[in-house]
Formats: C-alpha cells, structure tokens, sequence
C-alpha cells in the first residue's frame, strides 16, 4: 500500500533462493507473479464481464455459450440513456456532491476541535460519532421515514442530502482528525509563538498539509452517498430517485435485457471506480477511518 | 439511534470553577465542534427517541385512525415471533460466514501481493474494483451474468466440466448472498491486511532470519501476532457494515425463498415497508439496537484498543 | 440547531426545485405520470402509449415501471402519503375499495359515464363490483381474473379417467394419487407452494373458503387453528406433497406454468390468464390437448378467486383530467382492438369486457379457454366467499390493509411446512398468532 515499507518480506526470503540459482529464482518469481495476476483476474473478471456485456447486442449478451468475440457496439448505451437515465444520474449527482460539501463543512472543523485545539472531552465526542455508525439504519428509518413524510420532504434531494451528511460525517470526522493529527505540533507551536492569528494558523499552516487528506476524505464520502441504496428506495420515488433506484427496475423476471442493464450497470459503478482508484493510496485509511495508515 | 459509554470517558466533572478566561477559551474551543455534534443529534438521535415512543403503540401506516398505545404488546409479539427468531439467526450466520471468509481469503491475497512482482499495483487495482462496485449493481450482476441457471457464466464453466446447471439463488440462496458479500469485502479485507504486513518493521525480520528462522516460522511467530490488531480491526470494520446487509439481499434473493435469507434489516424493512406497521418495526428497531448496543460496546472497546496500537497519538 | 435546521430548509427548498425540474421534461401540454406493474400486458400498453400520444396531443405519458412487489409498495406509499407523484396508479380490487373508503381515490364513475362510448356497464360485474365503493368504480380495469383448473385431456384419456365439470376437491385428490407418476416425470398437480399473499396464499384461501374454513370470525378473532382451516390446510399440504410438482416449495405461478407447458403435469389449479400461454405454440408444448373446468369445491357451490389489475386516478393529482383521458384509452374497447390488430389477439388483455369475448378473432384465438373464464369471473362472489360469517369481503385476500404482510408471513409458514420444515399444526400456530395481533387491532374500539 505504502511505498515507505521499509522492508518487504520479498527482500528476506531471496536469499534463500538466490544461493540455489537465478533459474529457481526467476521460476518462483514467474508462479508467485501468474498466482497473483490469477487471483487479480478472478475477481475483477465478473466487473470486467460487465464492461463488455455493456457493448454487446443482446443476442451476443444471452447465450449459453459466452460470446467473448463480437462486435462492439454503443447502442446499449444509447438505449439506457434514451430510456431516461438522466434524472437518475442527476440526482445521483447532486446527493453526492452536495452531501459531500456538507461533510466536509462541518467535519472539518469538528475535527480541528478534536486533534489541534481539542476540547476536554474529545474522547467522547469523537465515540458519540462512531457510534452513530455502528447502529442499524433501518432501526430509525421510520421515525425519519414520518418526518419526512411530515414536512413534505419525500422524494426530495435534500432529504438524500441530509441523510448521507449524517451517514458520512462521523467517518470523515474520524479521518480528518488522523490527518490533523499530522501536523507537527512543532511547527504549530512555533508559528503561535511568531503570533500569527488563528485564520494564518489555518490557511498558511494547516491546509497545505492537511488538504490531501481532505481530498481523500471527500472521495470516501462520494463512495458510500453515491452507492448509497436503503434511503433513496424508501425516501424517493420519482423525481429524487438516484442510480441505485434506477437498477432496481431491471430486477424483474424479463431477464431478456442482460446488455442493456450491463450498460446502465456500468454507468452507475464508472463514477465510483474511477473515484476508488484515484484515491487507491488513502482508501485503506478512510475505510479504516484512519485507524491505519 | 443510540450512544454508547465510551470505554475510557474523559472527565466528567470539571473541578474547580474556571476562571473566565478559560471559559471563553473553552467556548473557543469547543464552537467548531458544535455544528457537527448538533447535526448527528439532530438526525441520528431524536429519531430513536421517535423510534421508542412508536414502539409502545399499534399503528398501520396505511389505515388512517388506527394508531392507539398498546404498552409492551409490541415487544410480546416480537419475542414469540419465530420468522424474528430465524432473521437473527440468519444474520448472524450471514455476517460470520462473509467476514470469516472474505477475511481468509483477504489474508491469502494480502500476502500474494507483499511482495514484489512484475505488475504489482496493477494487479491490486483489479483486486479492490469488487469493492467499489455498487453493491445493488453486485447483487444484480451475480443474480444474473454470473448465477443464471441457463445464461450465467458459473453454470457455463459448470456444464464444461459435465455438471448439470444448477440454479443457485434459489437452490443455494445464503451461500449464493455469501459469495457475493465475499466478493465485495476481501478487497477491503485484503488492504488492511496488506498495511499491516507492510509496516512490519524489517529490523526484526532480519533478526529472525539471521537467527536462523524459515519463513514460515517467521511467519508464524512474528507476522502472525503483528497482524492480530490489523485482522481485528478489519473483521470488526468489516462486520460492522455487514450486519447492515440489504441491498445485496434485495436485488437477489428478497429475504427468499421463503425467508432463507432474511436477515434482520430486511425483516424490519419488510415489517415497515411492506407492513406498514409502524409499531411493530419499532420495536423491532429497539429490540435490534438492544442487541447491537450489546455487540457493539465490546467491539468499541476493541477498536479502541486498536486505534491506541496503531495511532499512538490517541 | 436552528443554523442545521435552516441549512436543511434551504438544502430542502434548493434541490426540491432542482429534483422537480430533472424529470419535468414534456415541451407543451401536460405530463402525467403513470405507476405500472412489469408485466407483459403493461409493457404492451407501453409500447402502443404513441398511439395515445399521437391522438391526445396535449397529453405525455411518463411511466414508472417496477416489478410487482416494489410497484405496489412504491404506489401503496405514495398514496397512502399524499404524495403527489403519480397521476396514475396501477392498483387490484384489493386496494380499490379500501382506498376508496380512505377517501385517497378519485370516483370515477361521473368521469365514465361522461365519456361517450366508454360503456362502463360493459365491465365484466363481479369484476365492477370489486372495484366499486357504494355503487361508483373508483378505479377501472385493465384486466381480470379468476381461478379454473387446468388438467390434461390426452393424459386422463389414456388413463380412462374423466374429470367432472364441477369436480370436488376429493375427486381432484383421487384423480390425482392415479395420475401422479414421478418415474415418467408427471405430476398428479401443479400447485403453488411459494411463499407470498399473492402467490400459495391465493389457491389455498380458495381451498380453505370452499372446506368451511375462514380467517375471522365476525368479531375479529383470528380463526386459523380452527379444525376447518387445519383440515384445509393439511389436505392442501398432503396434496402437494404426495402428488405435486418437484421443488413445490419454490413453485409459483411461472413455475407451474412452466411444468404444465412442458407437459410434466397432469392437472394444474391456478389463475385463469394462464391458459393464453398454454394454448400458444410458441411456449407451450401442450396445444389443444388442455381441458378447463371450473375451480374445485368441498362445501361451497363455487371457489374461484378474482383479482384484477386495474388504473386509478390518487386525489392528489393534479392532472385528473389528462389522466383519465389516458385511463379510458388503455382500458377501452378501442385499446383491447389495437393490441389484437397490432400486436396479435393471443395478448389482448382478458378478463375484463364482456364485449372481448363477442369479438370474433379473440372467439377464435381463445376458443378453448374464452368461455370457461367469462364462467369462472362471473361465478365470483367476494363478498360470500365463506361458509361462515366473516367481517372482511374477498375471496383470495382480505380487505384489510394489513393483509399484504400478514398474508406473506403466514404464506412464509405454509411453505416451511409444505417443504416439511414444520407441521402444518406449527405452521398454523405461528400464523394464528399474526392473524390475533392484526385481529386485535379490529376489536380496539
């Protein structure tokens, strides 16, 4: 994961081989190498099956025979678009973006309070949060469900918005405070004996070290609201429902559609892919909610 | 939802009355942090208050007028229940078997990649796209491209060596929720793993091998007791959404057939959604966060006791 | 606090006109949003809404297309909410009445009487009556069903057997014990064994009506342990098990069908929309050589069920008069005649028009099957479809809304014991305690 390992167990067990010869070397490399790419390919295989499905015609999706040569096409896409999609996304989208901004809103500052400059009872306040995470949704989505409800707010983005800010802050509040907790105190303590203000404390000192963090932070966040399934199905219907909703209408028996459900399936896991390999690096720590690093 | 004590509060009292000062640096202190806090009370607490008062009453959603309180009739229906009974069974058969699972197979990959070959990054690149997959697209992927009796790939590969297809999410419905749970988590597994063997200190390594230890009982004696907090906290992080298990079960089985696969979130959700019985779901909600409560004190106190180990800083 | 609560405002206001302007689409005119059911009928309907279009400018049709059991859960929400998201609601006759009462339905029986050549009265009547309340359809068909069993002709031919066109329930279990024959891979009866108030709970409840057996007593005591329920339920249980289809406990319709089709069943009891794909080459191997009688009885003259998918206007809708423009186009005679012309007579929906059955090509395309099903649908009586006194009405379902979850619970135990998980005695036990907790719910003053 790292790259400051300082010592991979590869380096330790070499010499061993290197005395016998390079061949017996070359060879362990070479089966150590296919077991791994195996395993690799395993797993991915069915999100790679997916990704071509997406570009079949639906005789070549349906077969009993997998078809691994054909024709590529974009007409699923096309189809997946034209069947209206768009609100999906859209809203999608904004849930993620906006709940996202929210977390980071209020998390940064809650976990400026909770490492730099911490209140007295940080512990508590910082389990207060994980807590809240480690309880089952569905035990308060009732209350949620007829609040909503009352206040006119079904299938409405903002109820989404609301939601994932809650469902993400305590994760991101967790992992910004281990990467506040980064910042020299040296360099902190020196600059308040230079007396600069709170805000060049902040923005000169803080943000350029921190701001990786902060990015990886916001890109775990964008991962969970834009997978996000249990509130967009009970709390929208039309004109809030997200990606995950969308999908739900290829769940029936008519199975005939395989290509043109790969297709909006494809469309709906791209933006988080994407995301998830960007951040490879900070992944472990924001799903470990910096616990490792 | 509910709060927990945490394992080690911090003072609870203050002593002596602060000087003024102090209480305006406190004020400082504690504003940005206020925010936050308020907003998780606002969103994740009142509505358990809610969540109990509901609990005491008979309410269908979808018959105006038939709310009225019933006491604890509620908590007698749930506790002689045997369709509850089997949701927390299955549950718990559910997120043992995915984590254990997903974890050895976690381990096994981690060590696969803590060394060196031609390719590295990009095979783990491959390795953690399961886990980025939204899980409602996993489940619908599973169902169909892979598990279809006629169409999917696993009975393809099945036929080619003479077995006869089989219908997996209806013949095999847990173990075919499990793979798919497996699937998506030993990514996750695998990279905490993996950051565990890669901070193992080489000093001590090299000692051993200088003392003359073979790799596996390097492995065995050193590798094995680092990695101990790395495996729980990965198991407990990973159980922790497990337990929360839904869509997967939605797009694939419905908690079918039957309710072989119905776990508690999706007997709840049945119960208010399908039901619309607000009082029944409620106190299964309660009854649900009870339980958890209880699981998850102790899993805090681990966590905990992990973050120490590995923050330092904590 | 109170800066959460206004950011939630604020976010709440934003994106509600944000989320509203996503799907508002149509150009000029009015669009409405339609809540249907994914089934073949409906996705015929989509696919002939240009037609619509084309004739009613003005009118766009956005349609919300889901599986069964999420449809009726989205609509069913919604309604019951007053939300105002769908003009149009795919809903049965065990909603409409309920609804009605709820006062959540438009009544549209001034708008049907208004619509020249419309012909309300032409509605098949149990069918009418199921979705009237006091006399005034608050929702109209799209089509209908109810319940006849299927056997065999070919196979009780060469067996010497005849099957009476009125057959008890003992007759179907003797005929069954001669003509089951695993070896050659044919069962005695196809009936439904998975779980679902939709699904096993249909056929059976015909079965425990027609032994004496009811769910309620006129006070709301739950009544399913009594020995008329037991009676039906074990005969139901034993049936399936000594003579039924294979994997019974995962069989539904789709799964009968299936069997029936492929000819590894001798008879089959279920609903009567059935017999158009078994009497289509294209799927079924079994043309012709199918009889139809009516469904079996113990105690009472007839059992068959009655359901009907059918469209109604929420009264939140905004558009009611757009959607009954589109209403009274997909369940007019209009409509049943372009989808005979356009996409073949064999998928027209059945069921719900006398008038269907005197079309000549529908005569000729369902001749084996048209005549028993107007018989089974007009038989119907849902509001006397028990021996006892009972305070609900339907034959399939109750009219409560609870049903929709106490029956899949209670169906869910019948398939425990069907797969021989637990006695049909436990089975019941457990139901009997859900059935005394949405009982009591009644009894509260």
């Amino acid at each position: 994961m790292t790259t400051a390992a300082p010592a991979s167990p590869a380096d330790t067990t070499t010499p061993r081989t290197a005395v016998r010869g390079p061949l017996r070397h070359l060879l362990r490399t070479a089966s150590w190498t296919a077991g791994a790419w195996l395993a690799g390919l395993v797993f991915f295989f069915p999100v790679l099956w997916m990704v071509l499905t997406a570009f079949k015609q639906e005789s070549d999706a349906y077969t009993t025979t997998p078809h691994i040569v054909f024709s590529p096409t974009l007409s699923q896409f096309k189809a997946v678009f034209d069947s209206g999609i768009g609100p999906y996304l859209a809203n999608s989208a904004l849930a993620t973006v906006l709940s996202t901004i929210l977390v980071l809103a209020l998390g940064i500052p809650a976990a400026y309070a909770l490492s730099i400059r911490s209140v007295r009872k940080w512990r508590d306040a910082l389990f207060f949060f994980i807590s809240t995470k480690m309880l089952p949704v569905v035990a308060a989505i009732i209350p949620i469900y007829l609040a909503v409800r009352d206040l006119g707010a079904l299938d409405n983005v903002g109820t989404l918005i609301v939601l994932y800010t809650a469902m993400n802050l305590p994760i991101a509040v967790w992992m910004l405070r281990s990467f506040f907790l980064e910042v020299p105190r040296e360099v902190l303590e020196a600059a308040r004996v230079d007396g600069v203000t709170l805000r060049q404390e902040i923005t000169r000192i803080m943000l350029p070290i921190v701001a990786p963090g902060i990015a990886a932070t916001a890109l775990i966040c964008v991962i969970f609201s834009w997978n996000e399934f249990f509130f967009a199905l009970n709390l929208t219907s039309v004109r809030a429902a997200t990606m995950p909703v969308f999908l739900v209408g290829f769940m029936t028996s008519e199975g005939l559609y395989w290509a043109k459900l790969a297709a909006a399936a494809t469309l709906a896991c791209l933006p988080v892919l994407l995301a998830g390999w960007i951040a490879q690096k900070q992944l472990v720590r924001g799903l470990s909610m910096g616990a490792v690093k | 939802m509910a709060t927990f004590a945490p394992p080690r509060p911090g003072p609870m009292t203050p002593g002596a009355r602060p000087p003024a000062a102090a209480r305006r640096e406190a004020w400082q202190r504690r504003l940005p942090l206020t925010p936050a806090l308020l907003f998780m009370i606002f969103v994740t607490q009142i509505p358990f208050v809610f969540t109990v008062i509901f609990s005491f009453q008979s309410w269908n959603l979808v018959r105006p007028g038939s709310q009225h309180w019933v006491g604890l009739g509620n908590y007698a229906n749930v506790f002689t229940d045997s369709a509850f009974r089997g949701a927390l069974f299955t549950e718990i058969e559910m997120t043992v078997l995915a984590v254990a699972i997903s974890m050895v197979l976690g381990i096994g990959l981690a060590v696969l990649l803590d060394r060196k070959f031609p390719g590295r990054g990009i095979v783990r690149t491959l390795l953690i796209a399961p886990f980025l997959v939204m899980p409602t697209v996993a489940g619908l992927l599973w169902k169909t491209t892979m598990l279809d009796p006629v169409y999917g790939i696993v009975n393809y590969l099945l036929r080619l060596v003479g077995v006869a297809p089989v219908d997996f999410v209806s013949r095999f419905p847990m173990a075919s929720i499990v793979t798919v749970l497996v699937w998506q988590w030993t990514p996750f597994m695998m990279l905490i793993v993996l950051a565990g063997l890669q901070s193992q200190s080489g000093e001590v390594l090299e000692a051993a091998r200088v003392d003359g230890a073979g790799p596996w009982t390097t492995f065995r004696a050193i590798t094995v007791p680092h990695l101990r907090p790395y495996i729980e906290l990965g198991g407990l992080l990973g159980a922790i959404y497990l337990v929360n298990t839904f869509d997967v079960i939605f797009m694939t089985t419905q908690g079918g057939p039957g309710t072989a696969t119905t776990n508690l979130p999706y007997y709840l959700y049945q119960r208010a959604f399908l039901g619309f019985d607000v009082g029944q779901a409620s106190a299964l909600g309660v009854v649900t966060v009870i339980g958890t409560i209880a699981v998850a004190s102790v899993a805090l106190r681990m966590l905990f006791t992990v973050f120490s180990t590995t923050e330092g800083r904590a | 606090m109170a800066a959460v609560a206004s950011i939630a405002a604020v976010l709440l206001s934003a994106t509600a006109c944000a989320g509203a302007g996503a799907t508002g689409g149509g150009s000029s005119g009015t669009t409405i949003t339609v809540a249907i059911v994914a089934n073949p009928q409906m996705q015929d309907m989509e696919t002939l809404t240009s037609s619509f279009e084309h004739s009613h400018p003005g009118v766009h049709v956005h349609y919300v297309t889901l599986p069964e059991n999420e449809a009726r859960q989205k609509i069913t929400e919604s309604v019951a909410t007053g939300s105002r998201e769908f003009d149009v609601v795919m809903i049965s006759n065990y909603e409409t009445p309920m609804w009605a009462r709820n006062g959540w339905l438009v009544d549209l029986q001034p708008y049907a009487d208004r619509t020249p050549g419309y012909g309300p009265n032409d509605f098949i009547r149990p069918v009418r009556a199921s979705l009237s309340s006091h006399g005034d359809l608050y929702s109209v068909p799209f089509y209908g069903e109810s319940s006849f069993l299927m056997y065999r002709k070919d196979v009780f031919a060469a067996h010497h057997l005849t099957m009476p066109a009125h057959p008890t329930w003992t007759q179907v279990a003797a005929l069954a014990d001669k003509l089951n024959d695993p070896a050659h891979h044919m069962a005695g009866i196809c009936l439904r064994g998975d779980p679902g108030w939709g699904e096993n709970l249909a056929p059976l409840n015909t079965v425990i009506n027609t032994f004496g057996g009811r769910w309620y007593d006129p006070q709301w005591n739950a009544q399913l342990t009594s020995p008329a329920v037991q009676k039906a339920v074990g005969f139901y249980t034993d049936l399936l098990r000594r003579d039924g289809e294979p994997g019974a406990p995962t069989a539904g319709f789709t799964e009968c069908g299936t069997d029936m089709a492929q000819g590894t069943a001798a008879m089959w009891y279920d609903a009567t929309s059935a017999a158009g794909s078994l009497e289509d080459p294209t799927s079924s191997r079994v043309v012709g050589k199918i009889g139809y009688v009516a469904a079996p009885v113990d105690e009472t003259a007839s059992s068959g069920w009655l359901y009907s998918w059918s469209l109604g206007i929420p009264k939140t809708s905004p558009h009611q008069q757009a959607a009954w423009q589109f209403m009274s186009w997909a369940t007019s005679k209009d409509y049943i005649k372009l989808v005979g012309e356009k996409l073949g007579w064999s998928r027209v929906p059945p069921g719900s028009r006398n008038s269907t059955y005197q079309i000549p090509q529908y005569q000729k395309a369902a001749a084996a099957f048209a005549g028993p099903t107007l018989q089974a649908i007009s038989s119907t009586d849902p509001a006397h479809s028990t021996v006892e006194p009972v305070p609900y009405t339907g034959v399939q379902f109750l009219d409560i809304p609870e049903f929709e979850d106490l029956g899949t619970r209670v169906s869910q135990q019948i398939t425990a014991a069907i797969a021989g998980q637990q006695s049909v005695h436990a089975a019941l036990a457990q139901s009997q305690q859900y059935a005394q907790t949405v009982g009591r719910t009644y009894q509260h003053p």
